[in-house]
């Protein structure tokens, strides 16, 4: 009876992993969604207590109390600024998890464990391995403990490659010879040392590809669990995240037209500069905050595009007052947001939903891409490579055939920035040469602030209009 | 080969197909909230963590499992916390304007 009770909490909870995913569709359905999956999850806890094996709880209550406690404190008192490092360090606590069940499992059976489990068991500790070490060099990249630059060396690849090949080797042998135990921990530890490697050379702009995919490998490790222990539940919930990293990595290459094995082998730092040769003394047109305000002042539509930089400089409430301004004087403003802007996906989005930025003013770069020929201003805040016009053109650039936004076909582009170094692609902005571009320099929020005080002094003047056209739009 | 295991596989590839499915229809807009989420349930693990610290195996399966219990419930609890938080920031223009 209480076998049949077990299977079906583990159903259920199954179903509603599914469901509440499917409420991600639309952000109104999100929130049931995630109500939906933790009543899935406290059912499957709650079943699992239940168990008969289960006959000590003593240490069970300490961890579920410590994790508790560390998890709702990180989940209330972490800004949304630190989002990256969290879905960093998140990946690795799961793939720990998963890795210690393994290792657990292979101290009990592992002399009398058949071939077929000892390969999910293999995939589970490596998998997990890798990712636990990956997501905190991860980590520690995006939290700037380590330098966030890639870090290349020679004969990387060759080195990393050869490894690589030698955990399958040994991981194979393992299949055969389950009992060998010095392997089985030997190539925990060697899992260990390789998700340092693969890291390392990735820089910050690679970020949303590695997370995903490390988001992919923690939950590959928890549906190989799953197999390894025959429990169902833990298989499908490890297959929707795995697949749910993969697809997300995938979305992301594709958004910077580079492969997977571009990403992990390519190490950016080290693709050749393209463009660097050609030092032509070409001149910025430098602007000040006023000329920008004067500009924006009298501006019907404007397109924000932030990157980076916007979060770097936690701009994003001096933004969302700006573009409150705008549109109190009567102007459309909208937001463009590049899929790969920032160091996770959907960074963008996070920043500004927390500045309170209504999201149906968020628009994806396909659906306001043909918009900016019609556009007076493209307000370009802290990005840089995702509006490069290389991309389209210039086929020995790294960025050549990444989709960007079209921001050089605004009227006037105002490009906030505090260099005029290039982006992460080393690769030389012509946008920022261009006629009609207003570079003003300085730190994002300074100057949108000192925007905001000019607009503001001219605003009360315009308040009457701003009402009138608002009662004309509702 | 035993039969169960191909039984995991079959489940494990029909999920996939099905979560493949189920993530695409995701916006943009919300791929973080994904990503937290996917990591909360992902802290299923948690079931297995249970068994290996609580029957009684010995000490260092003991140890180990609630080393275990205490990440994975770091990500179910935490995970789901913060999901939440975020979602709760994401709001449409007041209604004036529809």
């Amino acid at each position: 009876m209480k076998d049949i009770l077990l299977g079906v909490a583990y159903l259920a909870a199954s179903i509603l992993f599914i469901l509440g995913l499917r409420g991600l569709n639309s952000p109104q359905t999100a929130r049931r969604g995630i109500l939906l999956a933790e009543i899935g999850m406290l059912l499957a806890v709650v079943g699992t207590l239940l168990r008969n094996e289960i006959i000590q709880y003593q240490w069970i209550l300490i961890g579920l109390v410590v994790g508790s406690t560390i998890g709702a404190l990180m989940a209330i008192f972490m800004p949304m600024t630190a989002m990256p490092q969290r879905i960093a360090i998140s990946h690795s606590f799961g793939a720990l998890a998963a890795t210690l069940v393994g290792i657990v499992d292979y101290y009990e059976h592992g002399l009398t464990i058949d071939h077929g489990t000892m390969a999910a068991l293999g995939f589970e500790v490596l998998f997990g391995s890798l990712t636990i070490t990956g997501s905190l060099m991860a980590f520690s990249k995006l939290q700037e403990l380590v330098k966030s630059a890639p870090v290349t060396y020679r004969f990387q690849n060759v080195s990393n490659i050869l490894l690589f090949f030698a955990t399958v080797g040994v991981f194979v042998f393992l299949i055969f010879r389950p009992d060998t135990s010095v392997l089985f921990y030997g190539m925990i530890a060697v899992g260990l040392f390789l998700g340092i490697l693969i890291v390392l050379p990735i820089g910050g702009a690679d970020m949303p590809v590695v997370l995903s995919l490390l988001n992919s490998y923690a939950g590959l490790a928890s549906a190989a669990t799953g197999i390894v222990i025959s429990n169902n539940v833990l298989l499908i919930a490890g297959a929707l995240d795995g697949t749910s990293g993969f697809f997300l990595s995938m979305m992301m290459s594709r958004a910077m037209n580079r492969s997977f094995t571009n990403v992990l082998f390519g190490a950016v730092g080290a693709v050749k500069r393209g463009a660097q040769v050609q030092e032509e003394a070409r001149t910025v047109m430098r602007y000040t905050p006023e000329d920008a305000a004067y500009v924006l002042e009298n501006a019907q539509s404007v397109i924000i595009i932030p990157g980076y930089g916007m979060a770097v400089a936690q701009a994003q409430h001096a933004v969302q007052e700006l573009a409150e301004l705008l549109i109190e004087g009567g102007a459309t403003v909208r937001y463009a947001i590049h899929p790969v802007a920032g160091r996770m996906p959907g960074h963008m989005n996070v920043l500004l939903a927390d500045a309170n930025v209504p999201y149906d003013l968020l628009y994806e770069a396909e659906q306001i891409n043909d918009d900016f020929q019609s556009t007076d201003v493209a307000l370009v805040i802290g990005a840089n490579d995702v509006v490069n016009p290389a991309a389209r053109y210039k086929k020995d650039s790294p960025l050549y055939g990444m989709p960007i936004l079209n921001a050089d076909q605004a009227h006037t582009v105002m490009i906030l920035k505090r260099s005029l170094s290039p982006g992460f692609a080393g690769e030389d902005n012509e946008l920022f040469y261009d006629k009609k571009t207003m570079m003003i320099f300085g730190d994002a929020k300074a100057t949108l602030t000192s925007l905001i005080q000019l607009l503001k002094k001219t605003a009360p003047a315009q308040a009457g209009e701003a009402q009138a056209i608002e009662g004309i739009h509702s | 080969m035993n039969s169960l295991l191909f039984e995991s596989l079959y489940i494990l590839v029909l999920a996939g197909f099905l979560g493949f499915e189920v993530i695409r229809k995701v916006p943009p807009l919300l791929h973080t909230p994904l990503m937290s989420t996917t990591n909360a349930i992902s802290g299923i693990s948690l079931v297995g963590s249970l068994v290996a610290a609580g029957s009684g195996q010995g000490i260092v399966s003991t140890v180990l499992g609630t080393i275990a219990v205490t990440a994975a419930t770091i990500n179910v609890v935490g995970g789901f916390m913060i999901t939440d938080r975020m979602l709760k920031m994401f709001r449409r223009k007041e209604s004036k304007s529809k």
